[in-house]
């Protein structure tokens, strides 16, 4: 963007809304949602797969390349997807500032812990150590 | 993604607020809209559900038996049933909100007919998936 440096300081804050970013949160909570359209629908399907087997035969699947692939996907893009999602929320309904700001912690903590543990359990399923 | 600095220029100038809740008629898509917010605040918690099965498989038998008997409970069943339905409303009023944002759907008897068929899709859907679920869950293993 080599506008930005023709913009005065005041022009470049002016309007980008609550979250004091711009655009860029929209189209990223659009991009999650699509592709979050198959990866969702493949997790489903492959949890269905699951259903009612031993501990053995699904680690064996969810180890699978393929699998292991789509979860790891579907974690991350979940996760970000989420992410915002719960930001807005959190935009939309907390005003007091010193709470906004525990709250926006909590997101940014909570989604880092469930993305990292889903992420990891994943791996470890993968390569088996 | 945030950043709590407000600078002097926005403080002089209060922020443009939208009306809330409270000013609209109720009507299908007002209730459509709440439950897109609802079911992703739902999912967004139901992800914890997602890497405790996860990581439960990762850990070894003993803590995959523990996560199955939660959700073979009846608590973990309703909070399965809730989640499944919440997971396939929120996709198909994702798919609502993709429609209108590219520019389609926006007269009154398209948006009824979005909003109708998000809740009757997201139920239709659920029951059939807990349908296959269960008849997954008594085929040969």
């Amino acid at each position: 963007m080599s506008s930005a440096k023709m913009r005065t300081p005041l022009g470049r804050v002016r309007g980008r809304g609550a979250a004091h970013s711009g655009t860029s949160t929209f189209w990223h909570q659009r991009l999650t949602s699509v592709a979050g359209l198959p990866l969702t629908i493949a997790v489903i399907v492959i949890a269905v797969a699951l259903l009612g087997r031993s501990h053995a035969a699904t680690v064996q699947i969810l180890g699978s390349p393929l699998v292991a692939i789509i979860l790891l996907l579907f974690i991350l893009n979940t996760a970000y997807h989420g992410w915002i999602g719960v930001q807005e929320i959190i935009i939309d309904y907390v005003h007091e500032e010193k709470l906004k700001l525990l709250a926006t912690i909590g997101n940014v903590f909570f989604i880092f812990l469930a993305a990292f543990a889903g992420a990891f359990a994943v791996l470890k399923l993968s390569f088996g150590v | 993604m945030t950043n709590f600095d407000v600078g002097a220029a926005a403080a002089r100038r209060p922020r443009p607020i939208s009306p809330h809740i409270q000013v609209y008629r109720f009507m299908l898509t007002y209730l459509m809209s709440g439950l897109h917010r609802i079911t992703g605040f739902f999912l967004y918690f139901g992800f914890a559900l997602v890497v405790w099965w996860l990581v439960a498989a990762a850990t070894g038998p003993n803590a995959y038996a523990a996560f199955q008997w939660f959700i073979g409970s009846i608590i973990g069943e309703l909070i399965l049933l809730g989640y499944s339905w919440a997971l396939i409303h929120h996709m198909l009023g994702g798919i609502r909100h993709l429609i209108w944002d590219l520019i389609y759907g926006f007269e009154p008897a398209d948006r009824e007919m979005l909003a109708l068929a998000t809740i009757i899709g997201s139920v239709v859907l659920t029951i059939l998936l807990w349908i296959v679920g269960f008849l997954a869950m008594g085929g040969p293993r």
